[in-house]
């Protein structure tokens, strides 16, 4: 079953986490994506780029909208994403708490309803 | 440990620990401020390492240190910085306290870390600070080596640090040895504290093997000097040194997780298992039972085996289930099971293992150990099909690279029997 870890934290400003840290997240980060690796759960892994560089796309209001900026603006935002293959909620929850970014952000993790697999949505 | 070089490091450093942990009490009892303890002792080093080399090091390098921290504290007391930036608190910032320190005969320091672990371990504290507090204030670790430990970045643990020693200043939590009553409580949540270095979770995972928790040996070697008469300080010294003196055959040469049972004993190291049985022997000298002196009597049944196989199966038995009398866990339910089956077979240790989880429901359904266990015992009861299950479940629990391929070895093989 597929779960996905939505990875909130507020976003720093430019210059405002010293480079040392950024490396040390960077190395856990590194860690944390082999050992999921090496228990064959991972599907994906994406950090996202800085909310700034977020473009959106609606057709909601009937013509076509492009808007620069994300979809709400929010002090945590949505700063990453993993999605795993794993058993069950219990083994998701398992490898959330392992995820760095629980030291200093908030980790939703969501079963996914059903995943493009093979040219079809799975049951 | 064979190399001298190394051996007298560790001694040099362990003194320096010491030395920089009593001081430190010292200055923060007087003044009730970890941090500007720990500035003006910072300068009181640094200072030492400019002159000591040209002027030669002084006859009581303790006392050298103490005068030289002291008169920063006053120094910072007066100095106008400190009234600009913060309000003058007529109590909290007379300067009265630090006469106490003129008091103090620099030939013969008082030790105060006691009162310091007590401060570190105060309920005011936030439970998951109150280790890494002890650990940076009692040992004088850097952030950056307590932030290695717990697998965080050394930015985040030193805010962590930082927001915990204000907080002994803010809320005036006082560097006092409690009443009788309450030291009882008081030392179990130091014991607690001490415990939690030894119990280090990595929260973050990693293929990359972890060392020996030598930071939790230190911290329950001092406080079992500064408490020897307590059952439970020296049961917890005991607990640490001898699982630590099995750290080394934790894994194989090429890696592999080695269960307890299937260890290789001479792997071990003897020395730390000397020393824990000494400490289990002093605390059981005063016939008070306790968590971690059963928890260190069970270590050293383990390491009482010198050959292959298993250890005393019913004595095994008997400690868990005190064991778990004291101190009911998940942990010490499953483990109960396990030493049960030992001695009365995988039946009645499965019997026992539903039993005792039942309650706990979903905390149960989530303990890694409760499910290989369960399949180690459905193996042995030649059940392989619910086995493989029960493995499944484990290795989908399971963070930790060897102990991983571990299971998956195990279940295989009950796939191929």
């Amino acid at each position: 079953m597929r779960y996905t870890l939505l990875l909130h934290y507020p976003e720093p400003g430019e210059g405002e986490v010293p480079a040392e840290t950024i490396r040390e997240v960077q190395e856990a980060f590194g860690r944390y994506g082999r050992a999921l690796e090496d228990a064959g759960v991972l599907v994906a892994a994406e950090v996202l780029a800085p909310g700034a560089a977020t473009t959106t796309v609606t057709l909601r209001s009937g013509d076509l909208q492009v808007q620069d900026g994300p979809f709400a603006e929010t002090k945590e935002a949505l700063a990453g994403v993993f999605v795993l293959d794993v058993p069950h909620l219990d083994a998701a929850l398992g490898w959330a708490e392992k995820c760095p970014a629980a030291q200093f952000g908030v980790i939703e993790v969501r079963p996914v309803a059903t995943s493009f697999v093979d040219g079809a949505w799975t049951a | 440990m064979t190399d001298p070089d190394d051996a007298s490091r560790a001694v040099a450093e362990a003194a320096a620990r010491d030395g920089y942990g009593r001081l430190l009490a010292l200055l923060a009892a007087q003044s009730g401020d970890l941090v500007s303890a720990e500035d003006a002792l910072a300068d009181a080093f640094e200072r030492a390492l400019r002159t000591w080399p040209d002027d030669g090091t002084p006859g009581n390098p303790a006392g050298w240190l103490l005068t030289v921290a002291r008169n920063r504290l006053r120094d910072r007391w007066r100095s106008a910085e400190v009234r600009r930036t913060e309000p003058l608190d007529p109590v909290a910032h007379a300067p009265v306290h630090l006469d106490a320190l003129d008091a103090v005969d620099p030939d013969a320091v008082p030790d105060k870390r006691l009162e310091l672990m007590l401060v570190c371990a105060h309920p005011a504290i936030a439970a998951p600070a109150r280790t890494p507090l002890m650990l940076s204030t009692v040992l004088g670790f850097t952030a950056e080596q307590i932030a290695r430990a717990w697998s965080v970045p050394t930015a985040t643990m030193a805010t962590r640090l930082v927001r915990a020693k204000r907080r002994v200043a803010q809320a005036g939590i006082p560097f006092v040895f409690p009443g009788r009553e309450d030291l009882r409580t008081r030392t179990a949540a130091v014991l607690e504290a001490v415990y939690g270095a030894y119990a280090v979770e990595w929260s973050t995972t990693g293929p990359e093997p972890r060392g020996a928790p030598s930071e939790a040996l230190q911290l329950a070697e001092v406080l079992a000097d500064l408490l020897p008469d307590d059952p439970e300080v020296r049961g917890l010294a005991a607990l640490v040194a001898l699982s630590s003196a099995r750290a080394a055959a934790r894994l194989d040469p090429d890696g592999r997780f080695v269960p307890l049972d299937e260890q290789d004993p001479a792997r071990w190291d003897r020395d730390l298992v000397e020393r824990g049985r000494a400490h289990l022997r002093a605390a059981h000298g005063h016939r008070v039972l306790g968590r971690f002196q059963l928890e260190a009597a069970v270590q050293a049944v383990h390491c009482a085996r010198t050959g292959p196989g298993p250890a005393d199966p019913h004595t095994l038995r008997d400690l868990h289930e005190a064991l778990h009398a004291v101190a009911p866990s998940l942990g010490s339910a499953t483990a109960l099971a396990v030493v049960t089956a030992g001695v009365e077979g995988p039946a009645r240790g499965l019997a026992l293992l539903d039993a005792l989880l039942e309650p706990h429901g979903a905390a149960a359904r989530r303990f890694q150990p409760a499910w290989a266990a369960r399949a180690h015992l459905l193996a042995g009861l030649g059940r392989d099909r619910e086995a493989v299950t029960a493995y499944d479940e484990a290795i989908a629990l399971t963070h930790d690279a060897p102990q991983r391929a571990h299971l998956v070895r195990r279940r295989d093989e009950g796939r191929l029997s």
